[in-house]
């Protein structure tokens, strides 16, 4: 009995990542339009583009193989399984304790690296140019990303995303320069997976400077339906991320009953919001640069992490 | 019954036959066939042997004499949970590149130098493993070198091959010189070389600082450490493919052995200062290792530079082990140390597999130049995929089983606070993040190997009518593809498996994991970390089957094939698309400039010319040019002065022998 309503929590935690994703994209694009004054699409739009593109033929190319097909729905599981993962309104779910934020980040890379094989498979150049510099960006994200771990793991002890959350929201841990730094690097990381300004620009379709779209250039129909959902989710799971691990308030601990879980999920959309609108403003007053200057870009997360890393060996309070 | 050391030596007496037998049969027709056979039978009865010893949880060692060798020593072989684990890897690697040889082997054009050695060299790697003094160990390390060397001349013809197995030759030497010295640092002035011996006598820290240099010198050379690992890419892909897969698969872990046999077993307690050499070079190994590969056009060069920088993961997880253990932490130890172990494992199993399907390609093809193969993911299908599920594994992916290692050794990074040195605290974070910038190269270099090689159009007519291979190749690779999924998605297993080892080596084990709910894996404590391959595989497979269904159900079916899209612009040729080269070139432009001096130069035509422009790449391996080069040059230069001395009359070569015996009273009488 227990360990169906366990199930049926992280049940609910998979729908709502799911319905939840795309209205963040949506209200991200919003705020955007907003800020340079133009009307903008509704914040619903995201759901429609969806829907529409379910509804269309799929146009594949000659040469396309089996793995082009299968890839949209490698890519989307890969990352919706990676998601439901990271705690939203609650702590300590059922499958928490699946994968920890290594394995997160690591079902994010076989994600990326299905995607990156996808743009290869075609033989266009659009593809090609696409894949390999995703995988710059990934080599030069993981190394931050895994410091940003370290940094974390060394405050609360644990790479349990669950007792990371539970640790920062409970006891007093206060205002740390290494966390600080740490959240900075993990904001840098966060753009670049997410291919937005200013290490890529997810509205652009035809400049060579673009790498995610240019890699899922040859998709159409229900395939490009499932990546771009994939994309929505990979946001909202960034956002979910920085939310639990640096501002856990209000976040339910485990089996505190469904108010506390509606609290928790009434903070988490706040969160998101939040999050949402500082995302766009960041976007609307940056401008987008050169592929070249991304490795000093992800460097500088590097050694903010490490920085982050080795402050918290000089001293435990830092 | 006989004891498990004796039934391990008659499975190394029967290759040692078969060798033999080889030689007479191998100009008939069957030979290939059966000797292959009979190699994959006795391998397997080996593989089966060592592991029913390890998973009774490893017994006390059993012991064989001969009495061979060194008059007041004999032979001495032994079996213990270590040898044990080294064993089981050997002997599979050895038995399926076996299966895969059955198929393979049709294709060899000179089968007379191939089979004698192809069971000798198995054999040669088991003795490695077996020895248990020091003269058995170099006797049979030499012997598994030359049978390696002789079947990297199989094809002594071909270009390049000749220049490998000298560069091999060379190597190998030197590094059998730095093992001799080290065994005879170790045995003392005394002159013991039983192991047993050298493990009681008491070694001073000088004596057992020179040793781990050598060591590393000696193991480190063989089994790949950056700057010592010149030979290993023109070797390896010189020899057929499944020896080439026996090398780089199982032969580097033979020197990863010997390494931990004499560094963590006969020189007892560590001090921690060789922990930070080991980090420094294990880091360094990984990253340039997978640099390199990054660079490289030729399949199977990729996949030999790939080894370099798997070799360096398994220096860094046993430097870290190292750290652990001198301070006296045993638990972190035994994480490090069992993921070093997984990933010898892992690593035996992937790269076999890949090299599997770079010799498919090959015998399809007859090419390894990745720039000219292409979409054979429509012709080869079956190895395609297997190739895919390699490919996954080695790039440390979940849910396969080398992401379980690396997560392992990520696991033993974090314990580095404990550490009370302060050069340990800092280094370690810093090797964490090589780690991971390896890992992510990794999947950088297998998406180039996998996509230009298996995916886009088709580069040569070669690659456009290529065939599926023969059916033993592919249940090679099946198997090991298999393997690979298994391992990742029930590492517990594989973890409980190895705790005789950690207890026999370092004192102290890992906790139970056949103790943790649902078959994952928990390194010190849930609450600190825990992974679950299998429910990740799981719920991959929901989440897609659910997003398939619901698309099917409700999502319409149309779809159309047309010309790719490509923005309007479709590309003329094939040879438009996207190279391993031009694959690369962002990377090369983050990280090549540094390790590489590399350099695009643009050559226009000049004004008025309609010729085509070119893109030269410059690209230096600064190992081989500022270290081996002048190094040659300055042994040419002084050969060439010796020289001399070969043409004296015997009146000079007479004062000459006076003179040198005076000197060397002299220095006698000055010394003592």
């Amino acid at each position: 009995m227990v360990v169906m309503s366990d199930i049926a929590v992280q049940g609910v935690q998979m729908l709502l990542v799911l319905l939840l994703a795309p209205l963040l994209t949506g209200f991200v694009r919003k705020i955007k339009a907003r800020l340079v004054r133009r009307q903008g699409a509704s914040i619903f739009q995201p759901y429609r583009d969806l829907l529409r593109l379910l509804r269309k033929e799929v146009v594949l190319a000659d040469n396309a193989s089996w793995l082009f097909r299968v890839t949209p729905y490698v890519t989307f599981a890969a990352i919706w399984v990676a998601a439901a993962l990271v705690p939203t309104f609650a702590t300590g779910l059922l499958f928490n304790w699946t994968a920890d934020l290594i394995a997160i980040v690591a079902l994010l890379g076989s994600a990326r690296f299905f995607l990156a094989l996808a743009g290869m498979d075609v033989g266009t150049s659009f593809g090609g140019i696409g894949s390999s510099r995703e995988v710059m960006i990934a080599a030069l994200a993981e190394p931050a990303m895994l410091l940003i771990v370290f940094c974390m793991a060394l405050v609360a002890g644990s790479t349990q995303l669950s007792t990371v959350a539970n640790f920062l929201a409970s006891s007093y841990v206060g205002l740390r320069v290494s966390l600080g730094m740490a959240l900075i690097a993990l904001i840098m990381v966060a753009l670049a997976e997410n291919a937005r300004i200013p290490i890529d620009n997810p509205a652009t379709h035809l400049e060579l400077t673009m790498v995610h779209e240019a890699m899922v250039l040859e998709y159409s129909g229900r395939h490009l339906a499932m990546i771009e959902f994939g994309a929505f989710l990979k946001l909202l799971l960034y956002i979910s991320l920085i939310a639990c691990v640096f501002v856990p308030w209000k976040i339910a601990l485990f089996g505190t009953g469904p108010l506390a879980y509606a609290v928790g999920a009434g903070a988490y959309i706040v969160k998101l919001a939040v999050a949402g609108f500082l995302l766009a403003l960041f976007e609307t007053a940056t401008a987008k640069m050169r592929v070249f200057r991304i490795p000093q870009f992800l460097g500088a997360a590097l050694m903010l992490g490490l920085l982050g890393t080795l402050l918290l060996f000089v001293s435990r309070s830092f | 019954m006989i004891s498990a050391a004796a039934l391990q030596m008659s499975c190394v007496a029967a290759l040692l036959t078969l060798a033999a037998v080889a030689i007479v049969l191998s100009r008939s027709k069957r030979a290939s066939d059966v000797i292959y056979g009979l190699t994959m039978a006795v391998s397997v009865v080996a593989t089966a042997a060592s592991m029913s010893w390890l998973v009774r949880g490893g017994p006390e060692a059993s012991a064989v004499i001969l009495p061979i060798g060194l008059p007041w020593l004999g032979a001495h072989f032994r079996l213990d949970s270590l040898a044990s684990f080294f064993l089981i890897v050997v002997n599979f690697g050895g038995a399926i590149a076996s299966l895969y040889g059955l198929g393979y082997g049709r294709h060899e054009s000179a089968p007379h130098r191939v089979l004698p050695f192809f069971p000798a060299f198995l054999a040669g790697m088991n003795l490695v493993v077996l020895a248990d003094d020091a003269f058995s160990y170099l006797l049979c390390w030499e012997f598994m070198s030359l049978a390696s060397w002789a079947l990297v001349m199989a094809h002594h013809r071909e270009a390049g091959n000749a220049k490998a197995g000298y560069v091999y030759l060379v190597m190998a030497s030197f590094g059998t010189l730095a093992l001799l010295l080290a065994f005879g640092l170790l045995a003392g002035p005394a002159g013991d070389y039983g192991f047993a011996a050298i493990r009681t006598a008491q070694h001073t820290p000088y004596a057992a600082g020179l040793v781990l240099i050598l060591m590393l010198l000696g193991a480190g050379s063989k089994a790949g450490l950056v700057p010592l690992h010149v030979w290993l890419p023109l070797a390896h892909p010189a020899a057929p493919s499944h020896v080439s897969a026996l090398m780089s698969g199982v032969m580097t872990k033979v020197a990863i052995y010997g390494f931990i046999r004499v560094v963590f077993d006969l020189l007892g307690q560590p001090a921690w200062w060789a922990s930070v050499v080991v980090l420094f070079l294990g880091g360094i190994t990984a990253v340039m290792g997978i640099l390199y590969a990054m660079m490289e056009q030729d399949l199977k060069r990729l996949l030999a530079y790939s080894t370099i920088e798997n070799v360096g993961i398994i220096f860094v997880s046993l430097g870290l082990a190292l750290g652990f253990q001198a301070n006296g932490m045993k638990l972190a130890a035994a994480l490090a140390f069992t993921a070093a172990l997984f990933h010898v494992l892992n690593h035996s199993l992937f790269k076999s597999l890949l090299f599997f399907g770079a010799g498919a390609v090959l015998t399809s093809t007859r090419e390894r130049d990745m720039d000219k193969l292409g979409g054979l993911i429509h012709r080869m299908p079956m190895t395609s995929f297997a190739v895919l599920v390699g490919c996954v594994a080695i790039s440390a992916l979940p849910p396969f089983n080398g992401f379980v290692s690396e997560w392992l050794m990520f696991q033993a990074v974090l314990q580095s606070p404990d550490l009370p040195q302060w050069a340990l605290k800092i280094m370690v974070p810093a090797v964490g993040a090589m780690l991971a910038l390896a890992a992510a190269l990794a999947a950088a270099c297998f998406v180039k190997a996998y996509g230009v090689t298996f995916l886009g159009r088709p580069r040569s007519a070669a690659a456009e009518t290529a065939d599926e291979v023969d059916r033993y190749s592919i249940a090679a690779m099946f198997i090991l593809a298999v393997l690979c999924l298994l391992a990742g998605i029930l590492p517990g297993l594989v973890i409980d498996a190895l705790s005789p080892i950690t207890l026999q080596i370092l004192g102290g084990r890992m906790p139970i994991q056949a103790n943790e709910a649902w078959l994952s894996i928990a390194p010190i404590a849930e609450s600190r970390s825990s992974y679950n391959g299998f429910l990740v595989l799981v719920f991959i497979t929901i989440s897609a089957s659910l997003a398939v269904f619901f698309i099917h159900r409700f999502a319409s079916h149309a779809l159309r094939r047309g010309p790719a899209w490509g923005c309007g612009f479709s590309d003329p040729t094939p040879a438009a698309q996207y190279s391993g080269e031009s694959f690369a070139q962002p990377i090369r432009r983050v990280f090549g400039t540094l390790a590489f001096h590399a350099r695009d130069h643009v050559e226009m035509p000049p004004p008025g010319d309609i010729g085509a422009a070119r893109l030269r790449i410059e690209l230096h391996d600064l190992v081989w040019e500022r270290m081996y080069q002048p190094t040659a040059v300055a042994v040419g230069w002084s050969s060439e002065r010796l020289n001399r001395l070969q043409f004296l009359t015997i009146r000079r070569y007479l004062s000459l022998v006076f003179a040198t015996l005076v000197a060397l009273l002299l220095v006698l009488a000055i010394w003592s």
